[in-house]
């Protein structure tokens, strides 16, 4: 029973991380059409800054998660007034957009992991942060990765709220729908789809810190978080944040399920789930 | 632009491009090891971007399942290579990567746009995440031995793989076939109302474009000479065709060969002049070629072909 609870909740805890990585995946390629393949590398960043943060002016990395999301967040924003603004604008067919705008991220993916590994070394770094153990249920965890969970289920939870509640949410989900009829009702179509990107590496930048909180980090870990990012918002369909949050749930806790009964395989069996649920059923398990 | 004429008139084009090929399949003739090495990686990314601009240039479908299918073929040697005489080996990793294309091709390719990208590229994280395991658990390996084969050998086996591909794209793009596989791409359900067997078309042109990427996968096997799953299914063979194909420019059949060509030498020269920097040159590099040239190399010089003529038309 307790090996049970045990595997449930360390799924949960896993599940949250990957929830708030992949609603930052899902504004960008819902809204603002970017696939974007450098995703894990803004995770990658978020992880390291905060790491930088903690151990060189000893910042709370509970603090620092909010100043490197921040960093990250201006970075998203001017990439999109720049870079993706210019190939959308060039760009024939919506289509051929999302293809150059991924494999521009690719060459993204490229610069940001080599920025990285010169400034920081190409070693696996960590930190000890709230390592107690915390008992509940008979099932241990160490506090870092309840206090992973709690940020990653509230900072769904606020994102949530602003694109259901204020204007400038409204906007966002106006703009996901239909950008030019958007932009023909007032919406600043530009500024509205730049801040989209800027918000998924915003989130990218949470994900990461909150990562580094309880994980080993490296300059090369990205790839495998934008993967499993793509892999939650195709699960929980395209575009919905409370699918990418059960998404996030649900894979995290296939994981920890998985890795319980032979570890090498938890990557495999999100991949066949992937492969599959794309195959049956692309619009998600809360698609129409 | 030569071959991508749909005459087959331009007589220069044709020398200036057999004139090429004696030079270059004299090389290990005149020129160094190191030259040699360098060509045979040149060779291996043509074959991938060509026979990758095969199927997803007239159809629009962005595969990114390259490492999969390129992948596959070094598998084969690595298993087969001890046992088998090396065409035979070739020839079976072209033919399992077919097969595995045609089980993809057969299951995917009712997926539209970005689901199809995202699965052919889970495809090989799949099979990189499954092998390593498979060879970590089950078999207890980390890697394999393939019997090495000479320099020159690896070289003519690359480029014959070449040649054939370029004649079997050439000859199809002038076929029926050829304009029934355009016209998927320009609209494809027009074009299965119009009598295209879009599905059977799409099928079978991955397979052959997985057939050469399969059997320049075997021949590479045998030049590394050790593998292992990372090294066989590398994500950058994943995108590098799509760039190479991009940069040299989709339509002209030349174009995916000049964006090989140049994206090589490319990266074997950053790495040797500035390794600690060549990432981040050649991600920038890739950035600028979209942004500035999304109609590719050939386009680019298209454009400046027809500026200068408007020009003169306008002095005259």
């Amino acid at each position: 029973m307790v090996t049970f609870l045990d595997i449930i909740i360390s799924g949960l805890l896993l599940g949250g991380i990957y929830a708030v990585t992949a609603v930052g995946l899902s504004l960008q390629y819902g809204v603002a059409r970017v696939l974007n393949i450098a995703h894990g590398e803004f995770i990658m960043l978020g992880a390291f800054l905060t790491w930088f943060l903690f151990t060189t002016f000893g910042i709370n990395p509970l603090v620092a998660l909010f100043i490197s999301g921040l960093i990250l967040f201006g970075v998203g924003f001017l990439l999109y007034r720049t870079l993706f603004t210019r190939l959308r604008i060039s760009a024939e067919t919506p289509g051929a957009f999302e293809g150059n705008s991924m494999l521009a991220c690719f060459g993204l993916l490229f610069i940001i992991q080599n920025v990285a590994i010169l400034c920081w070394g190409a070693d696996i770094k960590g930190y000890s942060f709230l390592a107690f153990p915390v008992s509940f249920w008979g099932a241990k965890f160490s506090a870092n990765r309840l206090v992973t969970l709690l940020f990653a289920l509230v900072i769904c939870l606020v994102f949530y709220l602003f694109l259901s509640k204020t204007r400038l949410g409204k906007a966002i989900r106006a703009a996901a729908q239909d950008p030019e009829t958007a932009g023909l009702m007032g919406v600043r179509i530009n500024r509205v789809l730049a801040l989209c990107y800027g918000l998924g590496a915003l989130m990218a930048g949470f994900g990461g810190a909150l990562i580094s909180m309880s994980y080993n980090i490296h300059p090369t870990m990205g790839l495998e978080y934008t993967m499993i990012a793509l892999i939650v918002i195709v699960l929980g369909g395209l575009g919905s944040i409370p699918g990418s949050l059960i998404g996030g749930l649900v894979l995290g806790l296939v994981g920890s399920i998985v890795t319980h009964v032979e570890p090498g395989l938890a990557l495999v069996a999100y991949y066949v789930i992937f492969m599959v649920l794309l195959l049956v059923k692309p619009s998600g398990i809360l698609g129409k | 632009m030569g071959i991508g004429n749909r005459t087959f008139g331009n007589t220069p084009a044709w020398i200036a491009a057999l004139l090429l090929l004696a030079l270059v399949a004299a090389a290990p003739l005149y020129a160094g090891v190191y030259t040699v090495i360098l060509m045979i990686s040149v060779l291996m990314y043509m074959v991938i971007a060509v026979s990758w601009a095969f199927f997803s240039g007239p159809t629009g479908y962005i595969s990114l399942a390259s490492a999969a299918f390129f992948g596959t073929g070094i598998y084969t040697s690595a298993i087969f290579g001890m046992v088998l005489p090396m065409p035979l080996v070739i020839l079976l990793g072209a033919l399992a990567s077919s097969g595995l294309a045609l089980l993809v091709g057969a299951i995917t390719l009712r997926l539209k746009g970005i689901y199809f990208v995202m699965f052919t590229f889970g495809l090989v994280e799949l099979m990189l995440n499954f092998i390593l395991w498979w060879e970590v658990t089950i078999s207890g390996t980390t890697g394999r031995v393939v019997p090495p084969m000479s320099n020159q050998t690896v070289f003519y086996s690359m480029l014959g793989i070449l040649v054939v591909l370029v004649l079997v794209v050439f000859f199809v793009r002038r076929s029926t076939y050829g304009l029934a596989l355009q016209s998927i791409g320009e609209n494809e359900e027009a074009a299965a109302h119009s009598g295209v067997h879009v599905t059977a078309i799409k099928i079978t042109t991955y397979a052959v474009s997985a057939f050469f990427m399969g059997a320049a996968g075997a021949v590479m096997a045998t030049r590394w000479t050790y593998i292992d799953p990372k090294i066989a299914f590398n994500p950058l063979i994943c995108f590098m065709p799509v760039l190479m194909a991009i940069f040299g420019g989709m339509r002209p059949l030349f174009g995916p060969i000049i964006g090989a060509a140049i994206f090589t030498y490319l990266e074997q020269y950053l790495i040797t002049r500035f390794p600690y920097y060549y990432m981040l040159i050649f991600g920038a590099i890739m950035v600028v070629s979209i942004l500035y040239m999304p109609e590719g190399l050939l386009g680019l010089v298209q454009k400046i072909r027809i500026r200068i003529r408007e020009k003169q038309h306008a002095n005259s």
